[in-house]
């Protein structure tokens, strides 16, 4: 085979991951709320780190097929991290953010033993209990945690010696679009590389993948443990961006709606989880304005509805109205 | 046997009371052709389970070449060249041909764990995957959806993925399950075209292919080898006629 022979499945290989002019356009408007909206920074920087929470689960679930409902473990645990170390008198923000990282990348990769041996209905409730383990060990041991009170004390230095953490949340939203930012391009190399199609195997035909001399439990096992990491990030972000850590960070609540924000925007697209978290977050700033209680009735209507009639999430109807894009250029 | 591809010595298995394999001794020359049949329930793609690790043998031992490979898990097996196909297509429907090819290429030279590469930097990976594809006179589809794919294609694809493993023994079942009769004689010369260096077995219900591609027959009844031999041995031979050819034989 000569290379030239090759070009043309080289080209469709290289059209497939190419940047879209949406793609950046849609980073673009990410700095929009420093303009528009410079009231609402700390509910962007909430929704960024919200996207960076459900990017994480995508990674697991949108393409590697491992649905968790206790995928806030991680994001708890590296929210602890961060402040406990905020806390006990190191404040400085991203060093601290490394170690949470590292913290719950060793717990993704401990737990992800247990998950790779598992699917369906049996994962779903390994990762539910494994969820509900963490959140009740962090409850009882309120003198690490400050239990039901949440973690106080949590004390930021400013963001490269320079950025105070300041009321309106501008360090705290540039700070969050920055990692978020960063991680999301991991997570674009991620699922381009030759370790992504794996991972999407896995999920298109779990059966076939031992056949073609796969061993799926080592991918999922490096896929978890990068998505921990990346929801340890987010849960770091949190901690230090409001300076408290809350027993909600590891709750049940948490890992349903990180589960919903991905489903709304679209599993298994790189941008659903994104688009999920604006649309949730903004939505429930507004619904909960409006009537507090009822907030939830309405998710579950807009959660109903998308499953309904868009069963590949909002990006996933979109993106039917778009024409297709296959064949090589 | 060391000069087998493919050997089972003693391969027994049960579900409960139903014996589906009995004491099945098997030897797979390098570069072979050779057919297995047998009425439905006979114990076929039972037996392609057991070699292959899907399923465990209760009793048994399975050898590539010289290494005795019974206890290693199915992608071990498949990664020393024992390969299969399925009956019943097992693809990657979202997957374009192109990169379910190159995904299995990439498994078996070690790329798939790398996170950190974006695919278009193994040129190698796609080049090889491409060459399959073109072999199997899929080049022109291999940018659609799997999922996409006519039927007959489809087929082709579960022989491409089986390819890009690199095979020395390839086993498969049914190949041309549910393929038109035209359509199924083709399948198989692309079949018989393979590199003389992969020993293949199949599993084929078509007298007519069977008798014209195989240069041995094993066929098997009840979970036991029955009888195994030239196409000309297997017509002529009287027990095979009763248990399974039957009168609708025609040859």
């Amino acid at each position: 085979m000569t290379s030239s022979a090759a070009a043309e499945p080289q080209r469709y290989l290289e059209a497939q991951i190419r940047w879209r002019p949406l793609e950046i356009a849609f980073w673009l408007a990410t700095l929009l709320p420093f303009v528009l909206t410079p009231n609402y920074l700390l509910l962007a920087s909430q929704i960024a780190i919200t996207a960076l929470f459900a990017l994480s689960l995508d990674l697991i679930l949108g393409y590697a097929g491992i649905v968790s409902l206790g995928h806030a473990a991680y994001f708890g645990f590296g929210s602890y991290t961060a402040g406990l170390i905020a806390k006990w008198g190191w404040g400085e923000p991203l060093t601290g953010l490394i170690i949470a990282a590292a913290a719950a990348g060793l717990l993704g990769y401990l737990t992800s033993f247990i998950i790779a041996r598992f699917r369906h209905l049996a994962l779903i409730m390994i990762t539910l209990g494994l969820g509900l383990l963490l959140a009740e060990a962090a409850n009882s041991a309120s003198w690490l945690t400050g239990g039901a009170d949440g973690l106080q004390g949590v004390r930021m230095w400013k963001l490269l010696g320079m950025f105070q953490f300041d009321l309106f949340g501008t360090t705290a939203y540039s700070y969050s679009l920055a990692v978020l930012f960063l991680l999301f391009l991991v997570a674009r190399r991620v699922i381009h590389s030759p370790f992504g199609l794996a991972l999407r195997g896995i999920r298109e035909n779990a059966v076939r993948m031992p056949a073609i001399g796969a061993a799926s439990p080592a991918h999922i096992r490096k896929v978890y443990t990068i998505a921990a990491v990346m929801a340890g990030v987010a849960g770091a972000l949190l901690a230090q961006t409001t300076e408290t850590v809350s027993l909600e960070t590891l709750s049940f609540q948490r890992s349903a709606d990180v589960l919903v924000i991905l489903i709304l925007g679209g599993a298994g697209r790189l941008y659903g989880g994104i688009v999920g978290a604006i649309i949730y977050m903004v939505a429930r700033d507004q619904l909960s304005g409006i009537n507090p209680q009822y907030w939830y009735f309405w998710i579950g209507t807009l959660l109903v509805a998308v499953v309904i009639f868009l069963p590949n999430g909002i990006l996933g109807g979109l993106a039917r109205l778009m024409p297709a894009r296959r064949s090589p250029a | 046997m060391s000069t087998a591809a493919l050997s089972t010595r003693g391969l027994d298995k049960s579900f409960g009371s139903l014996v589906v394999a009995k004491n099945i001794e098997l030897d797979l020359p390098r570069g072979a052709r050779y057919a297995l049949i047998g009425p439905n329930g006979a114990g076929k793609t039972t037996l392609i389970n057991l070699i292959t690790g899907m399923l465990r043998p209760d009793q048994g031992r399975i050898f590539l070449e010289a290494d005795e490979v019974t206890a290693l898990r199915p992608e071990e097996r498949v990664k020393r060249g024992l390969v299969r196909t399925f009956q019943i297509n097992t693809l990657f429907p979202h997957l374009s041909a192109l990169e379910a090819v190159t995904l299995a290429v990439c498994e078996r030279r070690g790329y798939a764990g790398t996170w950190w590469q974006k695919l278009p930097a193994y040129p190698d990976a796609i080049e090889e995957a491409y060459a399959i594809l073109l072999s199997l006179r899929l080049g022109a589809s291999c940018y659609r959806p799997t999922r996409e794919l006519a039927y007959g294609q489809q087929r082709l694809l579960e022989i491409a993925l089986a390819l890009a493993t690199n095979p020395k023994v390839l086993l498969l079942d049914e190949p041309a399950a549910g393929v038109p009769q035209g359509e199924s004689a083709e399948l198989f010369s692309v079949i018989a075209d393979l590199s003389q260096d992969i020993a293949v077995l199949f599993i084929e219900h078509d007298m007519h292919v069977v008798f014209r591609f195989a240069r041995r027959i094993i066929v098997m009844v009840g979970g036991r080898i029955l009888v195994e031999g030239t196409p000309a041995e297997i017509a002529a031979d009287a027990r095979v006629r009763e248990v399974y050819l039957g009168g609708a034989h025609h040859g």
